[in-house]
């Protein structure tokens, strides 16, 4: 088997009653990747999570996990770990009994469950709170908490079900540092579900997007951030103008502008960064400022629509209904292949 | 004015309806006096000591610890596993299911008594005793069922789901995690479950036969016999009783929480 294929969901169809909530996904997994599942809600990522768990029937499909067809294999037996959300601790059991649980299942025992536990609690940080009730502790103890216990039964694939969306924005930093550390310490493959593009980006090998229960992209974060395939990544990733070509001519609405465009491009975007004010063929008006620290942002109405830019703030500021000229430099931005 | 002395004396009235009656069973209970009266006359232990003497009160005691024990276990058999798959799957009928189990609260238990003495022992020829101890499962069984279903409710299922990641058969998850986090909900059942059972008097009514009594239906007759203030006395004991029951349990287990 190559190794390019640790885990791989093949055609895999996922349904919630007649309610087809996954089609056809198809995804090759590496042995040691951390791959982000990103997508807004209900576009399937957890739906996906849940079918690798084992928590979620497959309607039609295959999962291999390192050479094996696990489609049916019950949860229980897929030596497959997965953090939740909720993080989902035994609230009557401690830190160390919440990490022992599966070792016990597994018939281990004495000192060598005793040095495993305390182990795994050892290297997520929290040795003081072995003996502690896991309520007792903050949203970011339960958390790596839950770490420990799905890392202690080294599991074939760690999934993690929106892992930062739980903490302030403090811990959320240390957390994502944490996660990285522990990925690559134990060369462990991991699947994290997130909604949020930042978390995606920051964290990930390689991002798959989703988006109404199939894949839309999938790209290291450089490809996703840079590249989008269609309108929908470019809006995901922060792309804001994002206008559909036709034959080598920008089309909005009644509007269409000759450009110069790579002849395959079926849109292109430009990030608010990316469009230059006070320069070029096009005119607008200032719809509405905001200052932003170092950048001040303005929305402008134009024969496009609205058109979003941000500029320098020590630059001077335009006034509301201020007319003003900007530019769209196709160099600038990121052609897409499919428009939607 | 006249608002202001209202509330207060509301209040009082309530307080004096609701715990009147209980004060003059207690204080008959110490008097010295052969008949029951209030106030008593004079202060004395005897008619507690002669409680314990009383041969059929500690018959029908016994059935009656053995109803609510016993009942209440049972109920506690059915209504768990009930509660947790109408609180776990979506059953069809689990609407009705639910319905049904809290019949017994709705229907007036002279008439479950009658049902049941009319249909179910007499043409069975069921045993007295085994159509209490029925009449009282059913009768704790809605009981169980919602105090259990409140605190499942209050368990999110992903904790199931962990359980089963980490090695757990479904059962095993049910056992090692959903039960010993229910725990509380379990013992404010069967609390409340064996103080029904305990004061159960309509049902027990028609279910009493040679020698098969529950403790208030024995009382009931003792009284149509003798009217020494022993009644009393057996009474205020059995509050205390239930009252000690209660307290130790909101004190330890939070009991008004699943309530």
């Amino acid at each position: 088997m190559s190794d390019t294929s640790f885990l791989s969901l093949e055609n895999l169809t996922l349904a919630y009653g007649k309610t087809v909530a996954v089609e056809g996904l198809n995804l090759e997994i590496t042995r040691g990747e951390l791959i982000a599942l990103l997508g807004p809600s209900g576009c399937g990522k957890t739906t996906t999570m849940r079918a690798i768990a084992g928590l979620m029937a497959v309607k039609s499909g295959r999962i291999v996990l390192d050479g094996r067809d696990i489609t049916r294999t019950p949860a229980n037996r897929r030596e497959v770990g997965l953090v939740f959300q909720s993080y989902a601790l035994f609230p009557h059991l401690t830190v160390f009994e919440n990490v022992a649980f599966g070792l016990r299942l597994k018939g281990m025992g004495g000192a060598a469950l005793e040095e495993k536990v305390m182990g795994a609690i050892a290297s997520v940080g929290l040795t003081p709170f072995a003996r502690r009730k896991t309520p007792d502790l903050s949203g970011g103890q339960q958390q790596r908490v839950a770490l420990a216990r799905s890392m202690v039964m080294e599991p074939k694939v760690l999934m993690l079900d929106e892992p930062l969306s739980n903490l302030d924005a403090r811990l959320r930093l240390e957390m994502r540092t944490e996660l990285q550390r522990v990925q690559k310490q134990s060369g462990l493959t991991m699947i994290f579900v997130t909604h949020d593009q930042v978390e995606a980006l920051a964290l990930a090998d390689r991002i798959v997007v989703m988006r109404d229960g199939a894949i839309e992209q999938i790209g290291t974060p450089e490809e996703i951030y840079n590249r989008p395939a269609s309108g929908f990544v470019a809006d995901f990733v922060g792309f804001e103008n994002i206008f559909a070509l036709r034959d080598g001519h920008l089309v909005a609405g009644e509007t269409e502008i000759a450009l110069e465009a790579p002849p395959e491009a079926a849109g292109l975007a430009w990030r608010p960064a990316a469009v230059p004010l006070g320069q070029g063929p096009f005119a607008g008006t200032v719809r509405s400022v905001s200052f932003a620290g170092n950048r001040r942002e303005y929305l402008l109405d134009t024969a496009l629509g609205p058109i979003k830019t941000e500029v320098d703030a020590a630059l001077p500021a335009q006034g509301l209904g201020s007319s003003v000229s900007f530019d769209l430099p196709a160099a600038a931005a990121a052609p897409l292949r499919r428009f939607g | 004015m006249m608002q202001r002395l209202l509330a207060p004396l509301t209040l009082g009235l309530v307080l004096l309806f609701l715990i009147g009656p209980f004060v003059i069973i207690v204080a008959a209970s110490f008097s010295a006096g052969d008949t029951m009266a209030f106030p008593p006359q004079g202060f004395s232990l005897k008619w507690i000591a002669k409680v314990f003497t009383v041969e059929s009160f500690r018959q029908s005691f016994g059935t009656s610890m053995f109803l609510a024990i016993g009942g209440t276990i049972a109920a506690l058999i059915l209504g768990i596993p009930a509660a947790y798959a109408m609180s776990r799957y979506r059953l069809p009928g689990a609407e009705t299911v639910r319905m049904m189990v809290s019949l017994p609260i709705i229907v007036p238990g002279i008439i479950v008594g009658l049902a049941l003495l009319r249909y179910f022992v007499i043409p069975l020829g069921v045993s007295i005793t085994a159509a209490l101890f029925v009449a009282h499962t059913a009768l704790i069984l809605p009981y169980a069922v919602r105090v259990v279903s409140a605190s499942l409710a209050n368990l999110r299922s992903d904790m199931e789901e962990a359980a089963v990641l980490l090695g757990a058969s479904r059962g095993g998850a049910f056992f090692r995690v959903v039960l010993p986090n229910i725990r509380g909900g379990i013992l404010s059942a069967f609390i409340l479950g064996f103080v029904t059972s305990f004061n159960q008097v309509p049902v027990s009514l028609f279910l009493s036969g040679p020698g098969v009594r529950t403790l208030p239906i024995d009382m009931l007759g003792y009284m149509e016999i003798v009217f020494d203030p022993s009644v009393a006395a057996l009474s205020s004991l059995l509050a205390f009783l239930s009252i000690g029951i209660v307290f130790a349990a909101e004190r330890f287990l939070g009991f008004s929480r699943y309530v």
